[in-house]
């Protein structure tokens, strides 16, 4: 709940977009003014060339304000048990000091979002998500000797990524980060809590902290990257494409979130996701966990697969097909990318396809060039894995780059 | 007596355009050798740790051209290359100004504005006919130029490529592109700006690595050669190989000997042993002699003829017009390793020009005397420079808080002439020492303290890149890119499909269609040539775009 507006304070105007707690640097970089909503916070799309933000994120180290996330803490000797009941995958699993990844679906067995657990102690958790899920958790709290709290506008979150990012930390003087492995979490000085966790596929961490220390951690990172690790800020546009290289789902872009949609039938299972692993059907009750036996006895009816696609154009907004002119689906998401010199995509096509069937598949690309239109037919083949991959990201420890 | 193997083909120089064809051939099913004669693989794309900690970019230095059709086909990403693209480039003038170019188009147009507001949208004019002549030339690069002389129908089917091309630009843009191919740079620029920094900052491109100067016909054309190029489809974008260009010959390496190839260093080519008018294979310097019915010679074709092959075993004509091939050293380099960034006094703090390119040239006056000097065989006294500080963007050049630095100078000779006489005996300590001097000199009218900020400094006249790397008379391009010796004229006419007079015997570097740069499209066609020829063809890719740019 927000506190409402003090009189000796500025009335508060709910159509303004909000400002994060680093708005004075995010601000003051941004060359371009060049922002987004992100959930109602005003977010750099791109501070002074999207290139160049792009590669820092592969070459050097970059730092994005992930302060709009939704955080909701949970807390209480049942708090754990409350997340077993909402997400597939099992949250015992995921021991103190370490961050899991995670689906939830509805009754039906369809995702509602996806996000991350951090768990900060035995009792004591933080969901990350890009949905609100405030009522949603408090509806399975219910009866349960936990409490959930909305931290989302209280706490704020920094990620630095890229090959230099962990240099980056150890000469902002943050100590004994070199153990850390990915999806490992500490609170790595009293109040600031430092993952190895990220939305890039590179080496990377993510900061959360109160919103008065936002500016303190900001100006030291500034102060221990900027000259000898090139770090520089980046926007959402450079973090689409990482996210697309490494082969991340976005909800509302490759899924639609269950609870965001008004039409029938456009929820997918965390099996028709690829996440299929994740579902634990063993670990006792959980919300759409009926459901799920039964899509699985059934069988998919959709995959969400990721493509190389010949030719450099992006497929963007390109029907899919097999043979000779099957459609079987859609491409939902598609990038040139620069780093693995890939035309790649992630694609929703109708189950099997994708699966057991692979073979044959081409999309129709659509090309503008300076007004006029071009359609090419170009052969697409399914990748398995991450489209981006590099074993820096998983060394522990980290090297300098 | 030394080793003898057998092989299907083999490929003298694992520079980067001898590994591409050799990745080729050895995908196709061919048991390949590179032979390198240096104890490392690289050519002039090598990276080399010449003090400790600092990693030397210390030939070639950045990458535009290399294709990246072959790029993706390679998988070199795969094998480690990263090609990370950097922004901006600004020229200082000598009275503490300077002027910047952005990729940012307003913000072009911004900087444009202070110095001429008539320049402003004459820059978008002159932009508009660059790139219709840089997509003109652009799908000729993976291609074979046409023999205008033959009647084989592929030789026709290029013509009639060729023509269709010329037709579809229609005749306004026919006449640019004629007065583009044979103009100098500096009429080419008049025509379209007034200011001399402006135009200094441009003509740049046009005289890298050439024996010309900016007022000479034909660089209107190498400007265009330095255009062509691309990072990610975004034409005339420049950027560094992470780890320094090495990591390209590194990448074309691994995929070589992953694809069943092999390396054999430290012994170059003595001889290609030719019987009958067919070569059978080459003698190394060391004794070893490796036999193979196709043999890729990755040397300049100066090199590989006059020096590796009897001039009894050729056509008389054939040695005469490769005598006459223009491969004269124009260029120097300066790699200093340096213990901190040197200040800038005329730059903001931070700016995003300390990652891009930076020269000193005021006017086109100075670059044509620049030029001056070097027709009578001295170094300019104010010699062009490109400089760069790739440490600025990548992290694994030089260590934290320290930077490395890499200074390309116009115009250096090969024969350097003292007291009236000119020869590359003329190059030792001293001069060499004097040559470095004349690029501190103009180093430091940008940043006064580099000379302080000096760890370590390896300068590099064209006698060096000839001894180490090979390219004779140490040009970058393996042969100027005049129009004269381009498309069926290169190297020589009648022999510009990357074959030679000997049966089986092929030229795969830059010395051939379409030029020099850091491209490998010189090798990617000729293994297309070498495997059309043993009716493999088919194994290589199409690389033609399914839209005509």
């Amino acid at each position: 709940m927000r506190k409402p507006a003090k009189k000796t304070e500025k009335r508060f105007t709910p159509q303004k977009t909000q400002t994060t707690p680093f708005h004075p640097r995010t601000n003051q970089f941004n060359l371009m003014q060049n922002w987004d909503d992100w959930a109602g916070y005003l977010a750099a799309n791109v501070y002074e060339s999207f290139e160049k933000e792009y590669f820092a994120i592969r070459n050097q180290s970059t730092l994005l304000d992930i302060s709009p996330m939704c955080k909701y803490r949970i807390k209480g000797p049942d708090a754990r048990k409350v997340l077993d009941r909402v997400v597939i995958r099992n949250v015992k699993k995921i021991r103190t000091g370490r961050v899991g990844y995670t689906l939830w679906c509805d009754e039906e067995g369809m995702t509602i979002d996806d996000g991350t657990i951090f768990r900060f102690g035995k009792q004591d958790f933080m969901l990350l998500c890009a949905e609100h899920m405030y009522s949603w958790l408090q509806d399975a709290a219910w009866g349960y000797d936990v409490e959930v709290i909305d931290e989302s506008h209280n706490i704020c979150g920094l990620a630095l990524q890229g090959p230099t990012s962990y240099s980056v930390i150890k000469e902002a003087g943050f100590k004994g980060v070199e153990t850390m492995k990915p999806f490992d979490l500490r609170e790595v000085e009293p109040g600031l809590w430092l993952s190895r966790t990220g939305y890039t596929g590179d080496l990377g961490y993510e900061f959360l902290t109160e919103n008065k220390n936002a500016l303190k951690l900001w100006d030291r990172l500034w102060k221990a990257g900027r000259q000898n690790w090139g770090l520089i800020p980046i926007g959402l546009e450079a973090l689409e494409l990482v996210r697309l290289e490494t082969g991340f789902i976005a909800p509302g872009v490759d899924f639609q979130a269950a609870h965001a949609v008004s039409r029938v039938g456009r929820g997918r299972t965390p099996f028709e996701l690829g996440f299929g692993k994740l579902v634990d059907f063993n670990k006792g009750h959980f919300n759409g966990r009926r459901a799920l036996l039964e899509h699985q006895k059934n069988g998919k009816r959709y995959n969400l697969v990721k493509l190389d696609i010949e030719d450099k154009y992006p497929a963007d907004s390109s029907y899919v097909y097999v043979g000779k002119e099957k459609h079987i689906g859609f491409v939902t998401s598609a990038a040139w990318s620069p780093t693995t010199k890939r035309n790649i995509a992630l694609a929703e096509l109708e189950a099997p396809y994708g699966d057991t069937i692979r073979d044959g598949i081409w999309v129709e690309v659509y090309v503008d060039k300076e007004g006029k239109w071009y359609r090419i037919n170009a052969k697409a083949t399914v990748v398995d894995g991450s489209f981006f991959s590099n074993p820096r990201t998983r060394q522990t420890p980290p090297g300098p780059f | 007596m030394g080793k003898h193997d057998k092989y299907d083909a083999i490929v003298a120089g694992a520079g980067h355009n001898g590994l591409t064809t050799a990745c080729y051939l050895a995908k196709a099913g061919l048991k390949t050798l590179v032979i390198e004669k240096n104890d490392m693989i690289g050519g002039a794309a090598i990276s080399r740790e010449l003090y400790e900690g600092w990693t030397y970019s210390n030939c070639s230095y950045v990458c535009s051209l290399l294709r990246q059709e072959v790029i993706r086909d390679l998988e070199l990403p795969r094998f480690g290359l990263q090609v990370v693209p950097y922004q901006g480039s600004v020229s200082f003038h000598e009275d503490g100004g300077y002027f910047s170019s952005y990729d940012d188009h307003h913000a072009f147009r911004r900087e444009v504005a202070r110095f001429s507001e008539k320049d402003v949208d004459a820059y978008d004019r002159y932009s508009q006919l660059v790139m219709r002549q840089c997509r003109f030339i652009r799908p000729f690069l993976l291609r074979t130029a046409p023999d205008p002389t033959t009647l084989r129908p592929r030789d026709i089917g290029e013509l009639i490529f060729l023509a269709k091309r010329i037709h579809d630009l229609g005749q306004k843009e026919v006449g640019e592109m004629v007065r583009f191919w044979t103009m100098s740079v500096g009429d080419f620029l008049d025509e379209h700006f007034e200011t001399p920094i402006i135009k200094a900052a441009m003509a740049g491109s046009g005289i890298i690595g050439t024996g010309l100067g900016v007022y000479s016909p034909g660089t209107a054309y190498v400007l265009l050669h330095h255009y062509m190029g691309d990072v990610d489809g975004s034409i005339g974008a420049w950027g560094f190989a992470r780890g320094a260009m090495g990591a390209i010959t590194k990448a074309l390496g691994a995929a070589f000997k992953e694809a069943g190839g092999e390396i054999t260093m430290g012994s170059g080519v003595n001889e290609f042993l030719i019987k009958n008018g067919k070569v059978s294979g080459v003698a190394l310097d060391n004794g070893d002699e490796y036999h193979a019915p196709i043999i890729a010679s990755n040397m300049d074709v100066k090199r590989t003829v006059l020096k590796h092959i009897g001039r009894e075993k050729l056509p008389a004509d054939y040695v005469r017009s490769v005598e006459r091939f223009k491969i004269r050293g124009s260029s120097g380099k300066l790699n200093i390793a340096l213990d901190s960034l040197p200040k800038f006094p005329a730059l903001p703090n931070d700016n995003l020009m300390f990652s891009g390119d930076m020269s000193c040239s005021s006017s086109l006056q100075n670059l044509e005397m620049a030029y001056d000097d070097w027709k009578d065989g001295r170094f300019s006294k104010k010699p062009f420079f490109d400089m760069l500080i790739p440490s600025r963007i990548d992290p694994t050049l030089a260590p934290p808080g320290k930077h490395m630095m890499s200074v390309f100078t116009q115009y250096c000779p090969y024969d350097l002439n003292v007291d009236g006489v000119r020869s590359p005996d003329n190059w030792n300590e001293a001069t060499k020492k004097a040559f470095a001097d004349s690029v501190y000199d103009r180093l430091e009218i940008v940043c006064p303290d580099i000379r302080d900020r000096v760890l370590h400094a390896e300068v590099r006249t064209p006698l060096d890149i000839e001894n180490e790397v090979g390219l004779t008379e140490g040009n970058i391009f393996q042969g100027e890119l005049t129009f004269d010796q381009l498309l069926f004229n290169r190297p020589v006419p009648g022999y510009a499909q990357y074959n030679t007079p000997i049966d089986g015997l092929f030229i795969v570097g830059s010395s051939t269609h379409p030029g020099g740069g850091v491209m490998a499209a010189p090798g990617a066609n000729a293994a297309r040539e070498i495997l059309r020829r043993i009716g493999k063809g088919k194994s290589m890719p199409d690389f033609n775009p399914k839209i005509a740019a």
